[in-house]
């Protein structure tokens, strides 16, 4: 620490294990400030683990991490230089959100950065103009082109002026242009901000040459460190691409050699594919403008193009995933036919983005398709075996997917493409993010499969030297076909010295008008607003809360159903659940035949309780129509009925009850006493002309708030409750969890950002949403179903208030604790849903409930505003005999809230 | 064949997919274990722990009688308050019930005038509220009887009630079986859904459509996988929870419920891919089968009689395969009524999973392949 200037980063003995998996062994490298470090290697050798260790986004294992002077161990230390660090993580916009423009995406991290209104727009402003986003600006990021996206995934990095980028493979899956486009950014910030050091991954050893230093890691260690000459001399190599092959073990290298095409051989007979006029459109877009090709069976056919251009679009359509808005296409002579399983079996495809079960093994995956593709049980293990070994996968063979790195997953993906053998294969940019090695072996497989099988290929990529191994090429852009040929003649044609040249130079001539090279340099002498982070920061709330908004406002299906969904409930519940039985069927054994009993039945008959469903013969058949369900209640009136009543001897009726439903029964039994003992009296006037004293003294009940007794006065209230915590929770139950499956919880743990900030933000927005859908419920139960508000209004809406929130907290809760998206859905349905129903004195008064079922009632928040919105609707209460509850939901918001904070991580594992 | 074997094989891979996810199994044990059984335990619609005071302004021998007859475990103990005491005390919620007994209350009871007892009852408490008034009724009744020494009261005829299948009418009965079918659908609609849109999300149903798989045998694996567990499930809970654990009886075939389940749950698996393919993420899933399973569960005859709806609900739930679900296991579980009696409860519930099967397959190939 001496002379020497601080290190922007140093990182010294790191050891990382998952597993048996060690991704990192002892690894110690220093980042110089102002230097752009590049690290190299092959796929899974602990790359992305490294820059994610640096950035603080992962947890350290072992050995120290230091960044910018501090130990990124160290919480304070990671929280005080978040706000000077930038991280990219891998994958197309994996950290950005689709439904978001592109400005909006920017503002949201100047807005977690703390910067003003002001500061954001000049920014924002000078940012999109130097990446050449501006014209882009409303157009929101999942409609962006995949090397758009990575252009906007820097802008969001550079709001806050970094000290230092981290960038893990920006460019993999972007087209030349757009990569030669996005390092001269690179170079132009340098250039402005020299203090600035820079860390990335890359693929492309043409990139690398651009790097004052380059690590090529293997196996988890560093194998080699220094200058790309220094490297280049080391190994006595021409190219890094060379050189990096020479790095490696000899057992990796395998049969590497260089790649020749033979010729493809004469063949004659139908295309392969024919495309003619193909054209699809979404909406008023046009992805693919009257696409044409013809290509040969057995030929190898490039299809280039910057990102967005139309190429997978075309490959859908060829596969049947799409149909085509005009135009045909043929497969071996044949129409596409989306139901045509003979042609699916000759063709194998592989789409863009990882497309297999991520919840599978690799083996687990290959035999799978082994299995669907009807092989036999040997050829499946020979097929598997055969496959693991040629693509390098019999190592993490037992591994699953979702653990492996982006290019393991490439070659998983191309050896399900080749295992049933077919004899043409569509490949959407198979190679993207593979490294040198493996692309090349692959390749050498290609060619071998198209030469000696005659297998036709179909295949889209960036990499240049890949698309020199094609028979033909096509150029594609905006959706339409520039040109088509041989490699060499498109170079030719255009007089350029490499394809890559002829390629950017086509685009140039194609490509909008605003040449990003062009415009001004970002020119910003202002540093950047660094406030002190304080404990709860309401701006980074707010950032929060406006994109969790914004995001589902424009998701209006959503937003439609979360509102509907509740109205359509309040109606079929409020007036669905009833107690008051009507219409219960019974049928009567009447083996008396007497004046008196047909004047007991003539009782029942009358009644618009009982539906009659006529006589009985006999009690077995009473049994056979109770068994099936028929009647609910039968009455058997002895012989000698009339006889014994006339005569005082006090007969006894059997009434016969279906007690499969304790409902129904009990209330069928009060019914039919009621009935009978009208029959009595009714018996006795006609009989003596008196009324009977049946009782001494009369009981006379008062129903107090619900004065009709219905069940429409005492549900609705309840269905309100039962609302306002099933959909907030649903909603919220998805939020975290969504953003660990999609990936952009990584804005979380490399932001500045608190994690009760970032929970409250997400909270607010369905809190909103949760109030709008209580007013209309309000309204409803008011208009439809005629309650009034006898109590206080305050104490209702105050009560609904704390109610959301602690409903939109539980919600939260249970979105940090669960893995994945289906059991967050299934929790919140699950967990909340009985107790409500249940345990809430919605149905079922609290007071009778018996031990565990009180308990838990007690320990939910939904009882507390079942009692504030039964005592506000029927019971005309106020504050003064409620707010024992609202106190009871304000508890329920802050235990949420601290659960929800204590079981969020604020790092990867 | 070679459908069978496709259909096979992807509903292998699904149990796997299941049986990773530790916390969707922890929660799939809860929905069979311990919410059957702190429902059926817990709740209760015959009278029982019932609150009630007592407003005595006679203090006569009568009205000491009177309150000492509301005994545990109906009753908590009744306690005595004043007039005054009523309003807010009921206001709370602390007693479902208040009888006022007025002054003179004993006089005019011995001189046979007929006087009037006050039963105030707090009547948004349903189902407490109907039953309770009756079976206060009856004991105020039966003292009174007893206290004006005529031993029973001398009706010229008796009502006597007998429950079939269930003869004290214990609610746990009902509501252990219930629960259980309850779960059945909520965990049916949410699970297949969810796992349509999880393979949508991922990109893995795009793959599956250019592998020699179609639609239909897709759907049909997810069934009879989801199925199976849920079948499980559902059957080790009432062989296990109900009988074993509680001691509840189910007196009928324990394999025709299986099998009626089975067909039950091809109906609600088929429901749960049909909605899947209405929704285009799974926030939006979440939010569009509330309403679906909350309806299912809530009004198909498992919680209210289905007698009690209002017209044109009724019919509408008709529609439901859970309604004709319930009413299958109502039929085979408690009155052990056979395949005889019920199958043309299956045969319903088939022809209306055929129809959610059919409207799925329709929107299926178009919904999927427009993902992203």
């Amino acid at each position: 620490m001496s002379a020497e200037p601080p290190a922007a980063a140093r990182l010294t003995g790191v050891t990382q294990r998952y597993g048996a998996v060690t991704a990192l062994d002892d690894v110690g490298l220093t980042l110089r400030p102002g230097g752009v470090l590049g690290l190299i290697g092959p796929d899974g050798v602990g790359k992305s683990t490294l820059l994610a260790l640096m950035a603080g986004v992962r947890r350290l294992q072992q050995g120290r991490v230091e960044v910018l002077g501090g130990d990124m161990a160290d919480p304070a230390h990671r929280a005080a230089c978040a706000p000077r660090i930038a991280y990219m993580p891998q994958g197309l916009g994996r950290n950005l959100y689709s439904t978001l423009s592109v400005r909006e995406n920017v503002d949201f991290f100047g807005r977690l950065f703390g910067q003003g209104a002001r500061e954001r727009r000049w920014r924002i402003d000078e940012l999109l103009a130097g990446t050449g986003l501006a014209p882009f600006a409303a157009r929101p990021a999942g409609k962006l082109s995949g090397g758009m996206k990575q252009k906007l995934a820097l802008c969001c990095a550079l709001i806050h002026d970094p000290d230092l980028l981290i960038l893990d493979e920006p460019t993999t899956g972007v087209d030349p242009l757009s990569r030669l486009q996005f390092w001269r950014l690179i170079d132009r910030i340098r250039a402005r901000r020299p203090g600035m050091s820079i860390v990335t991954a890359t693929a492309y050893m043409s990139e690398a040459e651009r790097f004052d230093r380059l690590v090529a890691m293997e196996a988890g260690q560093v194998i080699a460190s220094g200058t790309p000459a220094e490297l280049r001399a080391k190994t006595g190599t021409e190219t890094l691409e060379e050189a990096f092959i020479a790095f490696l073990p000899s057992d990796k290298r395998g049969d590497h050699a260089t790649i020749t095409l033979p010729p493809l051989p004469e063949r004659d007979g139908a295309p392969a594919i024919m495309a003619q006029d193909l054209t699809r459109r979404f909406g008023d877009f046009t992805a693919v403008d009257h696409v044409s090709f013809r290509i040969e069976k057995g030929e190898i056919f490039g299809f280039l193009g910057s990102n967005g251009c139309g190429k997978t679009t075309t490959m859908k359509m060829l596969t049947g995933l799409l149909d085509p808005t005009e135009g045909t296409a043929e497969l071996f002579g044949r129409p596409v036919d989306a139901s045509d399983l003979a042609t699916r079996r000759r063709v194998g495809y592989m789409s863009q983005s990882f497309s297999l079960y991520a919840e599978l093994s690799v083996r687990q995956n290959l035999v799978l398709h082994a299995q669907l593709f009807q092989f036999s049980r040997d050829r499946q293990r020979e097929r598997v075996a055969d496959l693991l070994e040629r693509f390098d996968l019999a190592k993490v063979a037992e591994a699953r997917p979702a653990h492996l790195p982006l290019g393991v997953r490439q070659r998983l993906q191309l050896a399900v493409a080749v295992l049933h053998e077919p004899e043409m294969l569509i490949l959407d940019e198979p190679t993207s993010g593979v490294d040198p090695v493996a692309r090349d072996r692959f390749w050498a497989l290609l060619i071998g499969l198209s030469r000696q099988d005659g297998v036709t290929i179909f295949i889209s990529t960036h990499f240049m030297n890949e698309a020199e191994r094609c028979d033909r090429i096509s150029l594609m852009h905006a959706g339409r076909v520039l040109a088509v040929g041989p490699p060499d003649e498109l170079r030719a044609a255009r007089g350029a010295d490499s394809l890559e040249e002829a390629f950017i130079d086509v685009l140039r001539a194609e490509t909008e008008t605003a040449d990003p090279d062009a415009a001004p340099v970002p020119q910003s002498g202002q540093t950047p607003s660094r406030p002190r982070s304080p404990l709860l920061s309401v701006g980074r709330l707010w950032a929060f809360a406006r994109r969790e908004g914004i995001e589902l406002l424009r998701d209006r299906v959503r937003l439609a159903f979360a509102l509907i969904g509740p109205m359509i409930l309040m109606i079929a519940v409020g007036f669905g659940i009833s107690f008051d039985v009507e219409n219960l069927t019974y049928a009567t054994l009447d083996r008396d035949q007497s004046a008196e009993s047909r004047a007991l039945m003539r009782q029942f008959e009358g009644s618009r309780y009982f539906s009659d469903q006529g006589r009985l013969t006999s009690l077995a058949a009473m049994e056979d129509s109770l068994r099936a369900g028929d009647i609910r209640m039968a009455l058997v009136i002895p012989p000698g009925f009339g006889h014994d009543l006339l005569s005082g001897d006090a007969p006894e009726v059997a009434l016969w009850l279906d007690g499969s439903n304790t409902v129904r029964a009990e209330t069928a039994r009060r019914y039919a006493q009621t009935a009978f003992l009208d029959f009595l009296v009714e018996m006795s006037e006609t009989e003596t002309g008196t009324t009977p004293e049946i009782y001494p003294a009369n009981l006379e009940p008062r129903f107090r708030y619900n004065q009709s007794f219905e069940s429409a006065e005492a549900i609705p209230p309840g269905v309100l409750m039962m609302m306002l915590i099933m959909i907030p929770t649903m909603m919220t139950a998805l939020g975290v969890v969504r953003e660990k499956e999609l990936g952009s919880i990584t804005n979380l743990y490399a932001a500045p950002a608190r994690k009760l900030e970032f929970l409250l933000g997400k909270q607010a927005p369905y809190v909103a949403v949760a109030m709008v859908s209580f007013a209309i419920l309000v309204a409803m139960l008011l208009t439809v179903f005629g309650l009034r508000v006898q109590g206080s209004a305050g104490a209702l809406v105050t009560g609904a208030l704390l109610y959301v929130g602690a409903a939109t907290g539980f919600g939260l809760v249970i979105s940090t604790v669960v893995r994945s998206q289906i059991a967050a859905i299934f929790g919140s349905a699950i967990i909340v849903m009985i107790p409500t129903v249940n345990f809430s004195g919605m149905l079922y008064p609290v007071a009778t409930l018996d031990g565990v079922a009180r308990g838990i009632g007690q320990g939910f928040p939904a009882l507390y505003f079942r009692n504030i919105s039964a005592g506000v609707f029927n019971k005309g209460l106020g504050f003064a005999d409620l707010w024992a509850n609202h106190l009871a939901l304000a508890g329920f918001c802050l235990l949420f809230w601290a659960l929800a904070a204590a079981l969020l991580r604020k790092q990867e594992a | 064949m070679r459908s069978l074997h496709n259909i096979f094989r992807l509903g292998l891979k699904e149990l796997w997919s299941l049986f990773r996810d530790p916390v969707l199994m922890g929660l799939v044990i809860y929905t069979f274990t311990g919410a059957v059984f702190a429902v059926a335990n817990g709740v209760r619609t015959e009278v029982r722990n019932a609150a009630i005071a007592v407003i005595d302004e006679d203090r006569s021998e009568v009205s000491d009688r009177l309150r000492d007859a509301f005994l545990p475990p109906y009753f908590r103990p009744a306690p005595l308050i004043d007039l005054n005491q009523m309003g807010p005390a009921m206001d709370r919620g602390d007693y479902s019930f208040v009888l006022h007994i007025p002054a003179g209350f004993e006089a005019d009871l011995l001189a046979g005038r007929q006087p009037d007892l006050l039963l105030n009852v707090d009547a948004t408490a349903m189902t407490l509220a109907g039953n309770g008034t009756a079976y206060i009724r009856s004991i105020v009744q039966q003292e009174l009887a007893g206290f004006l020494h005529s031993g029973d009261t001398d009706l010229p005829a008796t009502l006597i009630p007998r429950a079939w299948f269930n003869p004290n009418l214990h609610s746990s009965w009902f509501f252990a079986v219930m629960q259980v079918i309850g779960n059945v659908t909520i965990l049916s609609v949410v699970l297949s859904g969810a796992a349509v849109i999880r393979e949508r999300e991922h990109g893995t149903i795009e793959h599956l459509m250019v592998m020699p798989v179609t639609a239909l045998e897709l759907m049909l694996a997810k069934i009879w996988a989801n199925g199976l567990v849920i079948v499980s499930a559902a059957v080790l809970s009432l062989l296990v929870v109900v009988q074993g654990v509680m001691g509840i009886p189910v007196p009928g075939s324990i394999g025709v419920f299986a099998l009626g389940a089975g067909v039950y749950l091809f109906s609600v698996t088929a429901l749960g891919i049909m909605l899947a393919t209405f929704a285009r993420t799974m926030p939006q899933f979440g939010l569009l089968a509330i309403p679906v399973f909350v309806v299912l569960y809530l009004l198909s005859g498992g919680v209210t009689p289905l007698e009690a709806m209002p017209e044109p609900l009724h019919s509408l739930m008709h529609l439901s395969p859970a309604t004709h679900f319930t009413s299958f296991a109502q039929a085979v579980l408690y009155r052990g009524a056979g395949l005889g009696l019920v199958w043309r409860e299956l045969l319903i519930v088939t022809c209306i999973g055929t129809v959610f099967l059919a409207l799925a397959q329709s929107r299926f190939r178009k919904t999927m392949a427009a993902a992203r």
